[in-house]
């Protein structure tokens, strides 16, 4: 199964009941498969106008009550920014797929990149946090798909999967379990009554309960900066409350959304770090290295935000260096060199993108980093 | 008790009338005196009590502005999106509960220029919606520029020298683009904007109704118009109810005559009516 129609049926599998989307390469396999297959499950595929419209109607159809995700690429992932803040603000659980390629702008629409790993962190205006998976497989990215849902409405919030076109349009074998396998996270709606019930309400947790419009709870909700109940107040003192809220949600609920996988890291002297189609080759590349007697290891990122800040900190604590492998030109190199804190050397194989490293500039660039 | 104790006392109690339907813990509202915002609103409330429509099943969506401020004063569900993007939004809720009456409130600003590809597609798709859109010919939140709307020669902050651009014509938009019921009033025809948005309210398919509103802070200052009372009057004077008129003769200028009325009231199958239909249909033959 291909990557992308392995993503269409990981949404499917976490119970996804509606797609709004726009074709764009090489992330429309993903609406094609969910065009054919959602009305089968009872669910709504729609084709929207434009990105801006696909991003609001996943939106809308969170608040109807039902689980939703689009899928973008390129440009298409720049128009969704905008309302991605919305989702943010809204605290509405969708989930949002990048299949990225070459950028800036049409760039290379059929070839990978890896260069929206900071537009997922920072693109939308103003401050807050995102959660974002990176998957190297079409088997990954079915299971971190699922796992985008089940997060989204833990935290009550939008999901990213950034994935790229080699992940998309490889196909590999993919294992779908069954249904009563799967752990699938359903929505958190309240117990309260209304008149009891605030939308912007929380815990100890910072994560607030939902609702969805026609159940009786007169909701309002607003993209404008607002206290708990959902009313606008534009003031300092409530900007300071709710961005610190969105930020602390997912700053104080790290440890349950980090997920990194650790290759030969006891004995490592440089650790590579990589994500998604890279980290494949990077693997080989620091097999080579092994080969030549480099304690070589791998930090792989599954989630890449929030930041595995506290791991890269004690790694530096007793590693040489760090050598990050991207395809794009120093992004989440940035990451290391700020969490290595000088106290281990940072080395980065940068790739404009549209092909995957050669393994063998990487491994060049370890055996440096070993000296 | 005093005079001024006494009338205090009097005021405390004096309780909208349909005080249910609106946040009062919200008020007061932003809107400006003599603006006709609040004279729209009171017909949609009026209207939804009117129409007998299950009130916890009607969502209110609009966008950014001063009509965009709707939602937030209405005591239903209601959703203050962007700026231009809540027919997408409503797109998503009213397909994800087909229980839901979704309206979308909101300027023409937010309506036809930022959210003008959303409006075409909706209609054309005839997604079941309402949307009021309130046609102050300004954007008034940000201090009265020019938009789609202004007439012609129109003066406004961002067109000093008079507007030159040809404005929309929104029912003949809504209509030409797949809209299933339009029709026009302006804030001074309660009853009949009133009885129109009850009537539209329960029913299918992309439903607009476009209305014609003061703005005296910005539109009116800028083009020396008067009050909000000396444009009721010109409604008055120059509105012409002609239903069933040709939209095409529809066009606002400057100065001149405003054709208000329903200008269609057809039905045919919605975004839902195909998926159900035809969708269904073939995934049952499999």
């Amino acid at each position: 199964m291909s990557g992308d129609h392995a993503c269409a049926e990981g949404g499917l599998a976490a119970g996804c009941s509606f797609f709004a989307g726009y074709p764009i390469t090489p992330s429309t396999e993903i609406a094609e498969r969910m065009s054919e297959r959602l009305p089968e499950v009872g669910g709504i595929f729609i084709q929207m106008e434009d990105e801006l419209a696909s991003m609001n109607a996943i939106l809308g159809a969170a608040w109807g009550g039902w689980k939703s995700m689009t899928c973008t690429s390129g440009p298409g992932f720049s128009l969704m920014m905008e309302n991605l803040g919305l989702g943010i603000v809204l605290e509405t659980p969708t989930v949002l797929v990048n299949i990225q390629r070459g950028g800036p702008s049409t760039g290379l629409p059929t070839l990978p990149g890896q260069a929206d790993m900071m537009q997922a962190k920072w693109g939308s205006h103003g401050d807050y946090e995102i959660i974002a998976l990176a998957p190297n497989s079409p088997q990954e990215i079915f299971d971190l798909t699922v796992r985008a849902f089940n997060l989204s409405e833990e935290f009550r919030t939008p999901v990213l999967v950034m994935s790229d076109e080699s992940v998309g349009h490889m196909t590999e074998k993919v294992v779908i379990p069954p249904r009563e396998k799967l752990q699938i996270t359903p929505r958190r709606y309240t117990k309260k009554k209304p008149g009891e019930y605030l939308p912007f309400d929380f815990g100890e947790d910072e994560i607030p309960e939902m609702v969805k419009a026609g159940d009786g709870y007169r909701i309002h909700i607003t993209g404008l900066t607002h206290d708990k109940r959902g009313y606008p107040v534009i003031n300092a003192e409530a900007q300071d409350w709710m961005v610190r809220h969105l930020m602390r949600k997912i700053q104080k609920n790290k440890h349950r959304i980090i997920q990194i996988e650790e290759i030969n890291i006891d004995d490592a002297e440089v650790v590579v770090v990589s994500y998604g189609i890279s980290s494949r080759v990077a693997h080989r590349a620091m097999d080579l290295a092994r080969e030549d007697g480099i304690k070589a290891g791998m930090l792989r990122l599954i989630t890449v935000w929030p930041f595995c800040e506290e791991k890269i900190r004690e790694l530096a604590e007793r590693v040489k260096a760090f050598v990050t492998v991207e395809m794009n030109m120093g992004q989440i190199a940035l990451e290391v060199e700020r969490c290595a804190c000088g106290k281990a050397g940072t080395f980065l194989v940068p790739h404009a993108g549209g092909e995957v490293h050669n393994p063998e500039d990487i491994y060049q660039v370890i055996k440096e980093a070993a000296k | 008790m005093n005079k001024s104790e006494n009338s205090t006392a009097v005021a405390d109690k004096l309780v909208h009338p349909m005080s249910d339907l609106l946040r009062m813990d919200r008020m007061p509202h932003i809107w400006c005196s003599s603006c006709g915002l609040g004279t729209t609103l009171t017909c949609f409330i009026m209207a939804v009590r009117e129409s007998g429509v299950d009130e916890k099943k009607i969502a209110v969506v609009s966008g950014i502005g001063c009509s965009g401020r709707v939602a937030g004063y209405i005591n239903l569900d209601s959703f203050h999106t962007t700026h231009g993007r809540a027919i997408p939004f409503a797109t998503g809720l009213t397909l994800a509960n087909p229980e839901l009456r979704v309206v979308v409130y909101s300027g023409d600003g937010d309506i036809v220029a930022i959210g003008g590809n959303h409006f075409i597609h909706a209609a054309r798709r005839n997604m079941d919606m309402l949307v009021i859109c309130v046609n102050n010919f300004t954007y008034g939140m940000t201090g009265g520029q020019a938009g789609p709307t202004t007439p012609v020669t129109a003066k406004a902050t961002t067109a000093p020298y008079g507007c030159y651009e040809y404005p929309f014509n929104i029912p003949y938009l809504a209509i030409a683009s797949g809209a299933t019921y339009v029709a026009r009033w302006t804030a001074l025809h309660m009853r009949r904007l009133k009885n129109s948005i009850a009537e539209a309210l329960p029913k299918k398919g992309f439903r607009v109704i476009e209305i014609i509103c003061p703005c005296p802070t910005a539109f009116a200052r800028k083009n020396r118009m008067g009050t909000g009372l000396d444009l009721m009057k010109y409604y008055h004077d120059n509105s012409i109810i002609k239903h069933g008129a040709d939209p095409k003769e529809a066009d606002i200028q400057m100065t001149g005559k405003i054709i208000v009325g329903k200008f269609l009231d057809i039905e045919r199958p919605t975004f839902r009516d195909f998926l159900v239909e035809n969708v269904s249909a073939q995934i049952g033959r499999k």
